[in-house]
């Protein structure tokens, strides 16, 4: 396979490291370290904002052909340059802020948000090689950084003096505290099978998808994790049908443009990490090199989350709560406790799981996940309406008495 | 029960995405996307003889660049932008004027210029119509006793300032006559007169009634 170690030879980021150490002199291995990290992050950020314009394309795109219209397709072929036109809009805009407004939080709230995002991606293993920091607590930190962006949330509702946008914010806040708790606890599950917090090592220990392994844990982190992007069913944030925009309702500009930007760059991010925890991440047959099933995998995410957003409707505020707290949070509990106990049986000395065994676990898992998501349907599911048999109106008969 | 019926759903809409038959409810303005098969038809050739003549409008079509111009369906009695005025048939009565319910047209005349006694019709000095405020109500044309103004048909009347929105006279005199079918039977009767295709019309044959002819106006000038 040495075609196959040459074309992901080229992907690898630590080629480019050992490229530039071998341009800097003896001993400035430290100088030459920095240079690659700031080439590979520079690489990074333009690549997820890059392909976050491309996602915006494509989502508007799939979501027309959804809803049996085209979407946009007039500049350039098949539209496809439609966000740059957008990008271009958004920056030539006047930027306005209200004469209420808390200036600096205003305007602080759009990079809040977007830094977050964009941390995160620090982290992904996007091949066997190529990752920009080899974090031994990856979930952990992926888990703690996104959950800066309630702050920033709440920021740009606070700060744009405006009542839609301090409602918004106020509902995603109370939504994005709830679901971070079934989110981290379907990680956990996760990171009982494999042993490690790295998200390297996750991918390492995938031997079977923990799709396969633990599809409640994957359901519930997706749920939680499309609530924690705020997008349909769970998109309170901005409900556009309640509350005009939500906390962007003051927003123009460039300041709007990186709202934008994060809110569309969070699904790819969010895809990426469910990649990596449930769908195998890099691992895939070999003559296709890691990061190809990286971005396939991602895509193939990316497309069901847009399919999920044209199908369901948006839920009321105390069913999103109702939710997360009666639903995901006793389901999560449940799919710990199951892995938990299949792995204290089921491993041998090396820690690991045998090949056996873990099917047993795979068709163990899959059963509790059907009972428990029944079970659940019918705790939470709403009820048929029964309508109580009316009581006659005491004047009901008063002409008939007449009579 | 159990979301299975959200299961079902997404069937729905995966069934609306992928099932040719039900794509695009959509009418593409100002152009359309055409394919080689289209295009060839335009031409009247087969489309290997189109695609041996024009090889590169044939490239465009296969990749999906290649675009015609579309038009909407448009109702004759649809009111329009850009008025119709016939200055010929104008008397600068300025009844127009009175009725507009928003008062956004104003005619200035000039009796000074014109000779009364001789029959002649008022000098319009300005004839100010700001489509920016106007509502369509027509008012203005159901007004004019001589036929003289009447809805357009045009739409495309985008303008990136709003002082460009008023219509003076030098663009009503200029502008396409193509009057809309809206309060005129009389052209609404004419067969063929359509304002969206052929030639636009003459001030001649907008008139509600048929003008008398010379001798006409002889003989029933000998019968008094």
């Amino acid at each position: 396979m040495s075609f196959h170690v040459q074309y992901a030879g080229i992907l690898d980021f630590k080629s480019i490291y050992d490229l530039v150490a071998g341009l800097a002199p003896e001993g400035m291995s430290w100088a030459a370290f920095t240079v690659a990290a700031a080439i590979l992050a520079l690489i990074v950020i333009n690549a997820l904002v890059m392909s976050t314009a491309l996602y915006t394309w494509f989502e508007r795109r799939v979501l027309g052909r959804f809803q049996n219209r085209l979407g946009p397709n007039r500049w350039g072929p098949f539209g496809l340059l439609q966000p740059f036109a957008d990008i271009l809009k958004l920056i030539t805009k006047e930027d306005t802020t209200p004469e209420e407004a808390d200036r600096w939080v205003m305007t602080l709230a759009p990079i809040a948000l977007l830094v977050p995002t964009l941390i995160v991606a620090a982290v992904i293993p996007f091949g066997p090689d190529s990752f920009l920091g080899r974090l031994n607590i990856g979930i952990l930190f992926v888990l703690g950084v996104t959950s800066v962006n309630t702050i920033a949330i709440f920021m740009a509702g606070w700060g744009s003096a405006n009542k839609y946008a301090m409602l918004g914010a106020m509902r995603g806040v109370a939504m994005l505290v709830s679901y971070e708790v079934p989110m981290a606890l379907a990680v956990v599950g996760v990171v009982i099978m494999s042993g490690s917090l790295a998200l390297f090592d996750i991918v390492e220990a995938q031997t079977v998808p923990y799709i396969l392994v633990q599809p409640l844990g994957f359901l519930i982190f997706v749920a939680a994790a499309s609530a924690e992007m705020s997008r349909t069913p769970f998109d309170q944030i901005e409900a556009e049908s309640e509350l005009g925009s939500g906390y962007n309702t003051e927003y123009s500009g460039i300041k709007f443009a990186l709202l934008f930007l994060a809110e569309f760059m969070a699904p790819l991010i969010n895809a990426m990490i469910i990649t990596t925890l449930f769908l195998g991440g890099t691992r895939g047959f070999d003559p296709i090199p890691g990061q190809a099933w990286f971005v396939l995998k991602t895509f193939a995410v990316v497309f069901a989350l847009l399919w999920v957003r044209a199908t369901w409707p948006r839920l009321r505020v105390d069913q999103i709560m109702g939710f997360a707290w009666k639903g995901l949070f006793a389901l999560s509990l449940v799919n710990i406790f199951a892995v938990a106990i299949a792995v204290a049986i089921l491993q041998d000395e090396t820690g690991a799981i045998a090949a056996g065994p873990l099917w047993i676990m795979v068709a163990v898992n899959w059963a509790i996940a059907a009972i428990g998501i029944v079970l659940t349907a019918k705790a939470l599911g709403q009820r048929k309406l029964e309508r109580e048999t009316p009581t006659p109106s005491p004047l009901a008969n008063m002409y008939a008495e007449a009579d | 029960m159990y979301g299975l019926s959200l299961l079902k759903g997404l069937g729905v809409t995966m069934k609306n995405l992928v099932s040719p038959g039900r794509m695009f409810t959509v009418h593409q303005y100002p152009d359309r996307k055409i394919g080689l098969m289209g295009l060839a038809r335009l031409n009247n050739q087969n489309p290997v003889a189109f695609t041996l003549s024009k090889p590169g409008q044939a490239i465009k079509a296969m990749v999906g660049l290649a675009s015609v111009r579309d038009r909407q369906y448009q109702h004759p009695r649809f009111r329009g932008e850009e008025f119709s005025w016939y200055e010929n048939r104008c008397t600068g009565c300025a009844s127009c004027a009175k009725y507009c319910p928003l008062g956004i047209i104003r005619i200035v005349t000039d009796p000074a210029k014109t000779d009364l006694q001789e029959g002649d019709k008022y000098f319009l000095e300005v004839f100010d119509i700001d489509i920016g405020r106007c509502m369509f109500c027509g008012l203005c044309v159901e007004a004019c006793p001589y036929d003289a103004l009447h809805m357009g048909s045009g739409f495309e009347e985008g303008r990136y300032r709003r002082r460009d929105l008023v219509i003076d006279k030098a663009r009503l005199v200029e502008s396409p006559k193509r009057p809309s079918h809206w309060f005129r039977p009389q052209l609404a009767d004419k067969e063929e007169y359509n304002p969206l295709e052929g030639d636009e019309a003459d001030w001649r044959e907008v008139h509600r009634h048929e003008k008398p002819t010379i001798s006409d106006q002889r003989s029933r000038w000998g019968q008094r």
